[in-house]
């Protein structure tokens, strides 16, 4: 386990980057530090392995606080992926892989056999790659270097500052797809940077949010997208898992299936001319609004076809007053119910001072059921991978 | 024409050989000198980021190589005397500038990113220099040499202005007793020692460098393709 008491950051320009940090990463986890660019995710991944030392305060491994730690032990303990691959350039894949367990001074065969079988397990034929050099290898093909370069020395914790970041969303997925897989046999404690809240989700146990050096929440993906704690991780969570989310718990309202720009008309029209107008709108009744947008009533193709002999008539005229409405803010089930109840085809929606805002019809609740399960669909994929 | 100067080839090769040779060992003392303090201080400016040594050592640097090569010579005659040490000496200033400059540029061309993966995977700053920045820098350090060797060689020549010997002096006695074949033969000699020189470091960069060269280009290749 890895513990940060108090820890506060001041870079030398006097630029405070962590304020107060107090953080637990469980052991056999997968943590990842999410949150907006400069919100301090990497300084402190790097206090970890000593990389950047704390202005105050403690970080503990296991217990033990590593300030008392010869740094390069303690960073030979941890594997480090770094953002940017680091590849060394002049050395080949095996010779890269190696480098920890050389320092380590395992014997030849040792190494060997561990490069091979690490190279095997992100499937890169050891044969074919292990004397390539890294300029020889895809993007992808080197980010796999790079991550089983962390693994080599079979450290138990791994730090990787945003590791798939560089890739097309294809690899990325795949690379998503092995660490996942990796991680149910190797059980690592990792602690992984990411600015991406969709990686966040899928491969996190925990996600800590951090804004301006500080954690704003911190808990399993479930938690944080069914209780956001604030405005702050509702806009990084974003909307649309927000809605996907919420519409397992919570009823869409009134407003949210409505039709926005039903077809309507003003008191004074001729009858000739509401036909006009359902005909290119395609519908068979309009409502009748005046110009301060409220609403008079509803004409049907019945009750026009009744009076159409009648030249002088105007569609206030024949209409008839509304008979129910429905608020915005009244919840789908309530407006459903009150449609089957009464037999109507559609339900006006107004606004609390009766002003028309729109239209609920059979149309738009099944349009509306759609798009929510289709999005639930997505969800779906992007927690299964 | 051809059978005067196979005559005087075997006459005088002893005296051509040890000249050349004499020539050699003088521009071999002052590169070995210049890569000597030249290397080490680059990798420490490297290193440091005080902007204020930059401009100091450069400066110095570039000062010496600015000062007319005759005009040093005869600067260091009262300091040092006559004879190949001030020659050396004058020699191994002007290496100083080259060699400095590209071993500064071969350490601030690796990438930081593989120096900082370096770190964080638990390298000391020992194994750092030696197993990745001067792996990764020496085909700049090696091209700087190259150069700097080509142009001391053919700058020895002058030294014998101060007695140091080597071609040059054979040239000078040519000029003074007004034979041709003994200027011309020396020239050559100087001419045929920087060419081998070159194509020796040439080769010996091109074999220490080839991995990062070809990793170079293919990369390139790639971006391209
Ligand atoms: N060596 C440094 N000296 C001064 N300020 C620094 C230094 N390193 C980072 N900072 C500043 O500290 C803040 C946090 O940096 P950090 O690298 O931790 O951000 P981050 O969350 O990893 O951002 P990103 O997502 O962009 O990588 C930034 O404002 C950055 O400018
Ligand atoms: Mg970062």
């Amino acid at each position: 386990m890895i513990r940060f008491v108090g820890v506060n950051k001041t870079y030398d320009d006097g630029h405070q980057v962590l304020k107060d940090l107090n953080l637990e990463i469980k052991e056999g986890e997968i943590t990842v530090l999410i949150g907006p660019s400069g919100c301090g995710k990497t300084t402190t991944m790097k206090l970890i392995n000593r990389l950047i030392q704390p202005t105050s305060g403690q970080i503990q491994i296991d217990g033990q606080e590593i300030a008392s730690l010869d740094p390069v032990e303690l960073r030979r303990r941890i594997g480090y992926v770094i953002q940017n691959i680091g590849l060394f350039p002049h050395m080949n894949i095996a010779r890269n892989v190696g480098v920890v367990p050389r320092m380590l001074k395992w014997d030849k065969t040792k190494i060997a056999q561990k490069v091979n079988e690490l190279l095997s397990m992100v499937g890169l034929e050891p044969r074919m790659f292990a004397n390539r050099y890294p300029s020889e290898l895809s993007g992808g093909q080197q980010q796999r270097v790079g991550v089983i370069r962390a693994l080599a020395a079979d450290p138990s914790i791994i730090l990787m500052d945003e590791p798939f970041s560089a890739l097309d969303p294809i690899s990325r997925e795949q690379l998503q797809d092995e660490l996942i897989r990796l991680q149910t046999e190797l059980k690592k404690t990792i602690v992984f940077v990411t600015h991406d809240m969709d990686e966040a989700i899928k491969l996190a146990d925990t996600i800590v949010l951090m804004n301006g050096g500080q954690i704003v929440q911190s808990g399993s993906p479930d938690q944080i997208l069914r209780h956001p704690a604030n405005d702050f991780v509702k806009s990084f969570i974003g909307k649309k898992r927000m809605s996907a989310n919420r519409s397992m718990e919570e009823m869409p309202t009134a407003s949210d299936v409505m039709v926005q720009s039903p077809a309507i008309a003003l008191p004074t029209r001729g009858l000739a001319e509401a036909i006009k107008m359902m005909e290119s709108r395609r519908v068979d009744s309009l409502l009748i609004v005046d110009k301060g947008n409220r609403l008079l009533g509803s004409v049907s193709i019945y009750q026009v076809i009744d009076h159409y002999g009648d030249e002088g008539k105007t569609v206030a005229d024949i209409m008839s007053p509304p008979t129910h409405t429905v608020r915005k803010n009244t919840p789908l089930s309530a407006a459903l119910n009150l449609m089957s109840e009464h037999q109507l085809s559609n339900v006006p929606v107004v606004r609390d001072d009766h002003q028309f805002i729109g239209l609920i019809t059979r149309g738009s609740v099944v349009r509306h059921l759609a798009e929510v399960y289709s999005r639930e669909d997505e969800g779906e994929q992007a927690y299964v991978g | 024409m051809w059978a005067e100067y196979l005559e005087f080839w075997q006459d005088r090769y002893p005296d051509l050989l040890a000249a050349t040779w004499e020539h050699l060992s003088i521009s071999f003392a002052s590169i070995a000198l210049g890569i000597l303090v030249a290397v080490p201080v680059g990798i420490y400016l490297a290193g440091n980021r005080s902007k204020w040594l930059h401009s100091a050592v450069f400066g110095v640097a570039n000062l010496f190589q600015t000062i007319p090569s005759l005009a040093l010579l005869a600067i260091l005659i009262p300091l040092l005397g006559i004879g190949a040490k001030p020659a050396i000496f004058a020699l191994f200033l002007y290496s100083l500038l080259p060699i400095l400059r590209n071993t500064y540029a071969g350490f601030q061309s690796v990438d930081p990113s593989v120096l900082e993966a370096a770190r964080g995977m638990g390298l000391s700053q020992t194994q750092r220099l030696l197993q990745i920045q001067f792996p990764l820098a020496f085909p700049y350090i090696m091209s700087g040499v190259r150069l700097t060797t080509v142009y001391i060689i053919s700058w020895t020549t002058l030294a014998a202005l101060i007695g140091a010997g080597g071609l040059g002096q054979l040239i000078v006695s040519g000029i003074g007793v007004n034979k041709t074949e003994l200027i011309v033969s020396a020239s050559l000699c100087a001419i045929v020692l920087a060419l081998l020189a070159d194509r020796l470091l040439g080769a010996v960069e091109k074999f220490f460098s080839r991995r990062a060269r070809t990793a170079k280009t293919d990369a390139s290749l790639l971006a391209n393709g």
